[in-house]
């Protein structure tokens, strides 16, 4: 049994990789999306304001899994062929892009309007604001749910086998359709996506530890 | 009425500014000169407007008519005269041209003392690190805070916060300096530590504009008192005048007279 793993672990690697490589693209990509838009709907126009915020009730409102299928099955309807791999990662970016909007809003909600008003007042401009004032203080706020929405963006990575990826997951499923070793392979499984999001946590208590000195 | 507004060009010229919140009407034609070097005191009931009037000189809040101007020029609109809002960039320049410093502090917590006062002189004055933070030191040492410099605001009282806030302020070197309340939030054995810096600043003629309930201050300090009631402007004198007992004005009678029974 064990020589069986042992063979498959260079076949695992490969699907680990791809594992790392989706939720890296999730992450990133939602992560500027999210930010962006969530400056819409914090300091945007009311138009904006009300497309970011349907934009994001509804894709919360939808099934991950749903919106996966809708994005590689449902789009080529309209003309819009995406390869599997890039109809996965950007069904998991919309869905991730939803939630960062929602870290981002309460995490800047939570700073008082006169750290706006005293950055005004000395004459920096919006930019400067956001970047001087405002994101250094709701950092600390938006890091805990943020690294939270990382590791479930790894584990959620996961459903992209569905759409026949070869991903850590789908290596997994398949290395079992040929030794019928069901059981040791779904722990060895479950012990990598652990380790990756265990070490993510320990990273994201550091990083909160580090900005703990910012008191309300 | 004082005549010292009318025969120099006034430094800040407010002239019949309205603002309505919703259906309240805040501000109601109010018209408000202060020369260079002028200290002058705001008060009145509150809801009366006084700090709605001083966040609209450095357009924190917008206003529907009338016009605000600072060393001749228009504050939050474009000087075309069409009640157009200055770009961002535009009003971020007017704001560094006046200071403010609140009621609630608003310093910034992720920073230093000397970082709070640094961060408009780098960013906004274009200065470098080491020449910021000499005026950020300076600053410091004229409101008795040298040896708090690299204190984050937490580790300060009220009143020390409130020192480095007027600092924040003055580094910027701004035309006019608008006080809103500033020792309202102080505890009463602190508020004297923040007067004093006040009154060093206006004897160096510094230009303000205040909000205070403090009234022996704005005795001893202002050239000029304006008394607002009901979002308009309902007196205005030298302090001497304004604060009298014998005054006909029945509204600043009643105001003063309940303020004399609540603070004595």
């Amino acid at each position: 049994m064990l020589t069986q793993i042992a063979y498959a672990l260079p076949f695992l690697a490969q699907g680990f990789a791809l594992t790392l490589w989706v939720s890296l693209l999730v992450v990133v990509l939602s992560l500027i999306a999210g930010v962006l838009l969530g400056v819409g709907l914090v300091y945007g126009p009311a138009p904006l304001r009300w497309a970011v915020r349907i934009f994001s009730d509804t894709i919360r409102g939808i099934p991950i899994l749903v919106l996966m299928f809708f994005v590689y099955y449902g789009l080529p309807a309209i003309g819009l062929h995406l390869p599997s791999f890039w109809a996965a990662v950007l069904a998991l970016t919309l869905f991730k892009t939803a939630q960062v909007i929602e870290y981002l809003r309460g995490a800047v909600g939570s700073i008082p309007k006169g750290q706006s008003e005293a950055a005004m007042a000395i004459g920096l401009t919006f930019r400067q604001r956001l970047a001087y004032v405002i994101f250094p203080q709701a950092f600390r706020r938006f890091l805990p749910p943020w690294i939270n929405g990382v590791t479930d963006a790894v584990k959620g990575s996961a459903l992209v086998s569905l759409l026949g990826i070869t991903d850590l997951m789908q290596a997994i499923n398949q290395v079992i359709g040929r030794t019928y070793e069901a059981m040791p392979l779904y722990i060895l499984g479950a012990l990598i996506y652990f380790a990756v999001n265990y070490a993510l946590s320990l990273a994201s208590r550091r990083l909160e530890r580090r900005f703990s000195f910012i008191r309300e | 009425m004082s005549t010292s507004s009318n025969d120099t060009p006034a430094l800040l010229d407010v002239r019949n500014v309205s603002k309505s919140f919703g259906a309240a009407q805040v501000l109601r034609s109010v018209s408000l000169r202060v020369a260079r070097g002028e200290v002058v005191t705001v008060i009145g009931p509150s809801g009366s407007g006084k700090t709605t009037l001083l966040r609209c000189v450095n357009f924190l809040e917008s206003y529907d008519s009338g016009s605000i101007r600072i060393d001749g020029k228009e504050v939050g609109f474009r000087d075309s005269g069409t009640r157009q809002r200055r770009s961002e960039r535009d009003l971020a320049a007017m704001r560094a041209e006046t200071g403010m410093v609140f009621q609630s502090f608003n310093l910034f917590p992720h920073l230093t003392a000397a970082g709070n006062i640094m961060l408009g002189l780098r960013k906004v004055r274009g200065k470098s690190e080491a020449e910021a933070r000499s005026i950020a030191e300076h600053w410091l040492g004229r409101v008795g805070l040298a040896h708090k410099a690299d204190s984050l605001p937490a580790e300060l009282s009220g009143g020390q916060q409130q020192r480095v806030g007027i600092a924040r302020a003055v580094a910027m070197e701004p035309k006019i300096l608008l006080l809103d309340e500033i020792t309202s939030a102080l505890d009463p054995e602190l508020v004297g530590e923040v007067l004093a810096v006040v009154r060093s600043l206006a004897e160096d003629g510094m230009t303000m504009l205040m909000v205070t309930h403090e009234m022996a201050f704005a005795r001893d300090a202002s050239s000029r008192i304006v008394f607002m009631a009901d979002g308009g402007v309902s007196a205005v004198g030298p302090p001497k005048e304004i604060l009298a007992a014998e005054t006909t004005n029945e509204r600043l009678r009643t105001f003063l007279a309940r303020f004399r029974a609540s603070h004595f």
